[in-house]
C-alpha cells in the first residue's frame, strides 16, 4: 500500500497511525482524524530559509542596537532600544521581570535564528553530523519563546500611551523589528524539518539517508 | 483503508517528539530513546495531568496580584500615581484610544483568564475519561497554545513606557510588582499548555491503562 517514498508517523496531537503520501510544492498533508497539519511541502525546504536566515540575522542586529522610539520633553531627549528596555527594568528593581524580557525579547529570537543559521548550512552535505539534530531541537525549543510580533504590539501601545505626554517618534529599530516579525514567519513557512531529519545521522552512528531526500 | 483506525499506542510502538520518527520502545516502562535524534522517548507526557494542574493552579494564584497590584507607578512633579492593568485600559479608553483598550484587555485580561478556564475544562474532561467533541477540545487546545503568548503585550507595554520616561526629576515611571506576577502568569500558563498532551483526549479508556496518567 506504501509508496516507496511515504512515511508513517503518529500525529503529535491525536496519536492515530498513517502515512503521509507524496506532496508537491505546497501541499500540505492534514491528520485525517483531529486536522493536524502533519507535513507541508514547501518548494525549495533548505536554501529559501537560509537565505531568510541570514537576512533575519542582520536586521536582528540593527533592531537590537538602533533605537525603538524617541521622546522629545520640556527641552529633554530621551531613546530607548530593546537590551535598554529590559536592563531598565533590572536596574527599577523587577530583575526577574526584566530577565523574562530579555529572553523572549533577545535571547530566545537570537538563539533561533543562530542555531536555525548552523542547522541549515551544516545540512547542505549529507550525512549531517548527529549534533545538527540536537541544535534543530533547541531551535525548535526557542520558537514558541520567541515573541517579535508581541514586542511590536507591544511598542506600539506604548508609543500612543506615550503620546499623550510627550511628543515621540519611531525609531529605526522599531522598522527592524517589523521586518524581523516578517522573516521570521517566512523561515516557519519556507523551512520544512523533515527535510533536516532525512539528512542527519542516526544517534546510533548509522547513516541512514532516506530515498528521496536529494531535493 | 480498511479496518478500525490504529493509535500508535495501540499499535505498541512510540512516536518520537522531537522528530516524529516511529520507533518500537526499548521495554514496556522505559521506552529508551530515539535511535535518529537521541531524544527520550515516551508515549505519553510524563505524569501530564499532574504537572499541568499543578502550573493552572500556580497560573491562577499569581493572576490575582497580577490585577490586584499596581503594573507602573508615574512620578510628575512631586505627585505619585500608580496604575493596575485595568487601570491601564481604563487609561487608555479615556485618551480616546478605545481600540487600543480593546486589545490590551483582551490580551491582558481575557485571554489569561480564558487560558486557565480553557485548561482546566481540558483536563477535567480527559481525567473524566470523556470521549465527546473530541476535535473541538483539540481546536480548544491548539488555540490555548497559539494565543497564549499575546497576553505579553502588557508586559512590554510596561518594559518600554518604563525605559523611555525617565526624565528625573520631571517625571519618570516605575515598574511595579503586578508585572512580575502578570508575567508569571503568561509563563506558567505556557509551559502549562506544553506540558499538557492533547494524544489524552483522543485516548480511549483501552489505550489509556498502559501509560501514565
Amino acid at each position: 500500500m506504501a509508496s516507496p517514498l511515504a512515511e508513517t508517523v503518529a500525529c503529535p496531537d491525536c496519536d492515530l497511525l498513517q502515512c503521509i503520501p507524496e506532496l508537491d510544492p505546497g501541499d500540505k498533508a492534514r491528520c485525517a482524524r483531529c486536522g493536524h497539519v502533519l507535513a507541508s511541502q514547501s518548494a525549495d525546504p533548505l536554501d529559501r530559509p537560509l537565505a531568510l536566515t541570514l537576512a533575519a540575522l542582520l536586521v536582528f542586529i540593527v533592531a537590537n542596537t538602533t533605537s525603538l522610539m524617541d521622546l522629545s520633553a520640556v527641552g529633554r531627549f530621551a531613546s530607548t532600544t530593546i537590551p535598554q528596555g529590559a536592563y531598565e527594568m533590572w536596574m527599577q528593581g523587577e530583575r526577574v521581570t526584566g530577565v523574562i524580557v530579555a529572553f523572549c525579547a533577545v535571547i530566545a529570537p537570537g538563539a533561533y535564528i543562530l542555531f536555525m543559521l548552523t542547522v541549515l548550512i551544516a545540512v547542505r552535505r549529507p550525512p549531517a553530523p548527529h549534533w545538527v539534530g540536537e541544535l534543530l531541537r533547541w531551535g525548535m525549543a526557542m520558537q514558541p519563546w520567541s515573541m517579535g510580533e508581541v514586542m511590536i504590539l507591544g511598542i506600539l501601545v506604548a508609543l500612543i500611551k506615550i503620546a499623550e505626554l510627550a511628543s515621540v517618534g519611531a525609531g529605526i529599530g522599531m522598522f527592524a523589528v517589523g521586518a524581523l516579525v516578517v522573516l521570521l514567519a517566512a523561515i516557519s513557512i519556507t523551512f520544512d524539518p523533515r527535510e533536516v531529519w532525512h539528512r542527519v545521522e542516526w544517534a546510533d552512528g548509522s547513516v541512514r539517508v532516506a530515498e528521496g531526500s536529494g531535493r | 483503508m480498511t479496518g478500525r483506525a490504529l493509535t500508535a499506542a495501540e499499535a505498541g510502538l512510540v512516536s518520537c517528539e522531537t522528530c516524529s520518527l516511529l520507533a518500537r520502545p526499548a521495554g514496556a516502562d522505559d521506552h529508551g530513546y530515539c535511535p535518529r535524534c537521541g531524544g527520550e522517548l515516551s508515549q505519553r507526557h510524563h505524569h501530564s495531568i499532574q504537572y499541568t494542574w499543578a502550573l493552572v493552579i500556580a497560573a491562577a494564584i499569581c493572576y490575582i496580584p497580577a490585577n490586584v497590584l499596581p503594573v507602573l507607578t508615574t512620578n510628575a512633579l512631586g505627585s505619585s500615581e500608580s496604575d493596575t492593568i485595568l487601570g491601564g485600559v481604563f487609561l487608555l479608553y479615556d485618551t480616546g484610544s478605545w481600540p487600543l483598550a480593546l486589545i490590551v484587555l483582551i490580551a491582558s485580561v481575557m485571554v489569561p483568564l480564558g487560558k486557565l478556564i480553557a485548561l482546566s475544562y481540558l483536563l477535567i474532561s480527559v481525567q473524566r475519561g470523556s470521549l465527546k467533541n473530541t476535535r473541538d477540545r483539540t481546536r480548544l487546545y491548539r488555540l490555548v497554545e497559539f494565543i497564549g503568548r499575546w497576553s505579553m503585550l502588557d508586559v512590554f507595554v510596561d518594559t518600554f513606557t518604563v525605559a523611555l520616561i525617565q526624565l528625573q526629576p520631571l517625571m519618570s515611571v516605575e515598574p511595579g510588582m503586578g508585572v512580575l506576577f502578570f508575567a508569571a502568569v503568561v509563563v506558567l500558563t505556557m509551559i502549562a499548555a506544553e506540558t499538557f498532551d492533547p494524544r489524552l483526549i483522543w485516548d480511549t479508556p483501552n489505550s489509556r491503562q498502559g501509560h501514565h496518567g
